[in-house]
């Protein structure tokens, strides 16, 4: 399915999109690490991940061509088994992996892989952004770790379908431009947590089948339809808007609005939640907070209308103040 | 946040305009500060695309790298920029006024009074948001290794004079930015909502253009849509009407209008390179000219709101009162500031890639001392932060029912006035817990020396009451006053001092060694991709 073209017939389209400059910048490095048979990958790897393995000299490339992600992801097992066996360092170049996400596969492209000469595999992970002074971004760094845990995950599946089952390295590999320069810096990034909060919430997944069983029937995600019948056909899928959606979903704007509609207090941040308690939507806050509403005996209810008096108190204070100081300076001009 | 922020977004979300968090303004403004609206180019770390940049708000200066993977260009936007900041910098470094340091005599160990040079006022850097700051370290991490012709003959593309001071400067100021409470290099987005609240989430806040929008909406419009409309609105073209304060731009832009606008300016240059004859390469000139100013027009066109956007701001700012501390910070910026010029016009080095241990402790420890220092200014100068603090426990504010003169035992009996207070606060106090109130600008302790019932305290009055038997006349709160005790202290403390670098101990790496001056980055053939 088409996230960003369904947010567009919703009426609220996704502001994603990645600038030429990026995506050119991107490419370039990545295929200057990987050039020459990938000899400048390999070193990093050597040096971040395996220091005490041979010196990688003429490893290994394989093809990895094949029609379609099926075929293609049969080829990278294949190629896979090949390599544990061969001894010695093997590249691989963008394999394809399939993983199982709420029960159907999901074909995912790691940028590369790594096998060792005793025979275990790592995750290679190439991003433009730079490392300055041995340093990275920690947002971005942590983003490239959670997408290196899923392709953990999904070499472990092919792994396990091996005998003897190879060993698949937590430590990933980042490459990043060093500096303000176009070398390739590498750096070992352990993915312990995120390989295991991945696979923690890969298993609590809703199934797709439970999913499309809660559906009124004849419902369609089709961008074409109306706006009317798509958005009745979203409404029917159960979610919960945060603003942590806006910079990961692209139906996250579409879900603003019906987030805003209800009134529902996520919207301002998912902490509110667990301060306010039981109440949810902005007007129950608001009548609680002036007394209007709500339990007096409910301690989140009893801090809100605390919380509401102290605030008024605190605007009359500094409103006496401001109209005390305008008639000082009327009286002394 | 606290529970008294959350009601005032809620309340911003009911009423369709921010909600005030503060009654004053609790950040020092200049006079006359100098603002900085850069992009960046997508992708390339620190390859600037074009800035505005000035401190008269009709007459930005317009700075564009018109192709920003060229290094010549990049360095000429540089050293533009140099000239615009620098002699901003340097026209607040000579006037000095006397102030007076306390400083360790080397030979003696005592502490002793120096005279010195604090400069009257400091320079005053404002960018859009917060990812404004980080371009601003990462500016002057990127230019204060870089070697002029002057410094190193030999140096491959070296970079024009001045280049190196600005990349001190800026990594001077993009460091002070780390200081709670510091004003001298501020992102409005972030000072904008510390005195508002919007209906929107803290991440939402990010964008200048909602913000403002929330603040300050455009008449007959609720808060909530022109918000929206300042994030999504597009025009037929698909182009931003309210583009992004930056650095980066929009992708929709990049896309559409700056690349095919860069790819003629490089044909252009390519051209006018294969001219042939005086007359041919008149006309490529002009076409090259011509292609340079599509850049500018466009980069003038993405930037012009930001900096409106700017000023709108800080007229906005402007309007609240000043806090009574702020002035008190800023003069401590003044002195990080004169700090700073002492160093440079010492000829110290760049600062370096790393700090040392010490260094980097003692960094660490001034920020938290600012912190604390802060979060008790700001309750102090604003009822409506007072508040936050009281609802948390930490404060209590509460009516005088009865004074008790009392005196100390000891030889000399001094007095200590038992004060009853009852309050409807709740503050978490033990047994003998201190408590501070403001008296004339100064903390005076009082202890908890009772509970006579639900609401009532009984305070024992500690200090400030003068050296006589009966206390100074003002210096005992009276039956009737309302007052506004505080659990945390009013003035910080410095923490233990830490051993001289050179005392560095082995746990900590040991002695940093002599300083080496840091190598230049390596340059490459081209640095970028």
């Amino acid at each position: 399915m088409d996230k960003a073209r369904l947010a567009s017939a919703l009426g609220a389209p996704s502001a994603f999109g990645q600038s030429q400059f990026a995506l050119t910048r991107g490419n370039a490095f990545e295929a200057r690490v990987k050039a020459d048979g990938g000899a400048e990958l390999l070193r990093l790897a050597h040096a971040r991940l395996d220091p005490g393995a041979e010196p990688p000299a003429g490893a290994a490339v394989p093809d990895l061509s094949a029609h379609g992600p099926e075929g293609r992801t049969a080829r990278t097992a294949l190629a896979l088994r090949e390599a544990a066996g061969a001894g010695g360092w093997t590249l691989l170049d963008h394999p394809m992996l399939a993983l199982d996400v709420a029960g159907s596969p999901a074909f995912l492209e790691p940028d590369a892989v790594v096998v060792h000469p005793d025979g275990s595999w790592s995750v290679v992970e190439i991003k433009s952004f730079p490392m300055l002074d041995g340093s990275a971004d920690p947002a971005k760094v942590g983003a490239a770790a959670r997408q290196a845990a899923v392709y953990v995950l999904a070499l472990e599946e092919v792994a396990a379908r091996l005998a003897p089952v190879p060993r698949v390295h937590h430590r990933v590999l980042l490459v990043c431009p060093r500096d303000f320069s176009n070398l390739a810096a590498g750096c070992a990034v352990d993915v312990r947590k995120q390989r295991a909060v991945t696979a923690r919430q890969l298993a609590r997944l809703t199934r797709i089948e439970e999913i499309a069983k809660v559906l009124p029937k004849g419902a369609t995600f089709a961008p074409d339809r109306g706006a009317e019948e798509l958005t009745a056909a979203v409404e029917a899928v159960p979610a919960t808007y945060a603003p942590e959606c806006l910079s990961a979903c692209e139906l996250a704007f579409h879900c603003r609005e019906r987030s805003r509609e209800a009134g529902a207090v996520t919207r301002l941040g998912r902490p509110l939640r667990a301060e306010l308690g039981g109440l949810t939507t902005v007007e129950d806050v608001l009548a609680a907070a002036r007394g209007e509403r709500g339990d007096p005996d409910d301690p989140a209810v009893a801090a809100l209308r605390r919380a509401a008096a102290l605030r008024a108190e605190a605007l009359r204070t500094a409103e006496a103040r401001a109209c005390a100081d305008a008639e000082v300076a009327a009286l002394c001009p | 946040m606290s529970l008294i922020t959350t009601l005032a977004r809620l309340e911003a979300v009911s009423s369709g305009r921010a909600q005030p968090t503060a009654t004053v303004r609790h950040r020092h403004l200049s006079e006359r500060p100098l603002v900085f609206v850069p992009l960046t180019t997508a992708g390339e770390a620190g390859a600037p695309l074009g800035a505005l940049v000035g401190t008269d708000r009709d007459a930005p200066r317009l700075l564009v790298v018109p192709q920003p993977r060229d290094r010549d260009l990049r360095f000429s936007f540089l050293a533009d920029l140099a000239d615009t900041v620098l002699p901003y910098l340097d026209s607040h470094a000579e006037s000095v006024e006397a102030a007076e340091r306390t400083e360790t005599d080397p030979e003696t160990g005592k502490r002793v009074k120096v005279e010195v040079e604090l400069c009257a006022d400091a320079p005053q850097l404002i960018v859009p948001s917060r990812a404004g700051l980080d371009l601003v370290r990462l500016l002057g991490r990127s230019m204060r290794f870089r070697r002029t012709a002057e410094q190193d003959p030999e140096a491959p593309h070296p970079a024009p004079p001045r280049i190196p001071l600005l990349g001190r400067w800026l990594t001077h100021y993009g460091e002070r930015s780390r200081v709670p409470g510091s004003a001298l290099l501020l992102a409005l987005t972030d000072v904008l909502s510390r005195h508002w609240a919007t209906g929107q989430s803290g991440l939402e806040d990010q964008h200048l253009g909602a913000l403002l929008a929330w603040i300050d909406p455009p008449d007959g419009t609720r808060g909530d849509e022109a918000a929206r409309g300042a994030e999504l609105a597009r025009d037929a073209a698909g182009q931003l009407l309210c583009p992004p304060a930056g650095p980066a731009t929009d992708p929709a832009f990049d896309n559409k209008l700056l690349a095919p606008a860069i790819e003629r300016y490089d044909r252009a240059r390519t051209a006018l390179a294969a001219a042939e004859d005086a007359l041919a390469a008149d006309d490529r000139l002009a076409a090259l000219t011509a292609a340079e100013r599509e850049v500018r027009d466009l980069v003038e066109s993405r930037t012009r709101p930001t900096w409106d956007a700017v000023w709108r701001g800080l007229d906005l700012l402007r309007a609240l009162p000043q806090g009574a501390h702020a002035e008190e910070r800023w003069t401590r910026d003044r002195w990080s500031f004169t700090g700073h010029r002492d160093r440079v016009l010492a000829g110290e080095p760049p600062q370096p890639r790393r700090d040392d241990a010490v260094t980097a402790a003692n960094k660490l420890a001034a920020r938290e001392r600012e912190q604390a220092r802060l979060e008790a200014q700001e309750a102090l100068d604003d009822p409506l932060v007072m508040a936050g603090r009281r609802l948390a426990g930490e404060a209590f504010a509460g009516e005088v029912t009865d004074v008790v003169l009392a005196y100390s035992e000891g030889k000399r009996p001094s007095p200590r006035p038992l004060v009853t207070v009852r309050t409807d606060d709740r503050p978490h106090l033990a047994e003998r817990a201190r408590v501070y109130r403001s008296l004339g600008g100064k903390p005076q302790s009082a202890e908890l020396v009772g509970q006579e019932a639900e609401g009532v305290l009984v305070l024992r009055v500690l200090d400030r009451m003068g050296r006589g038997r009966e206390p100074e006349p003002g210096s005992v709160p009276e039956k009737g006053d309302r007052l506004c005790f505080t659990l945390f202290e009013h003035e910080q403390r410095g923490g233990a001092k830490l051993p001289d670098p050179q005392d560095t101990p082995w746990t900590h790496g040991g002695p940093p060694g002599e300083p080496a001056p840091e190598a230049p980055d390596t340059v490459t053939e081209e640095d970028v991709l």
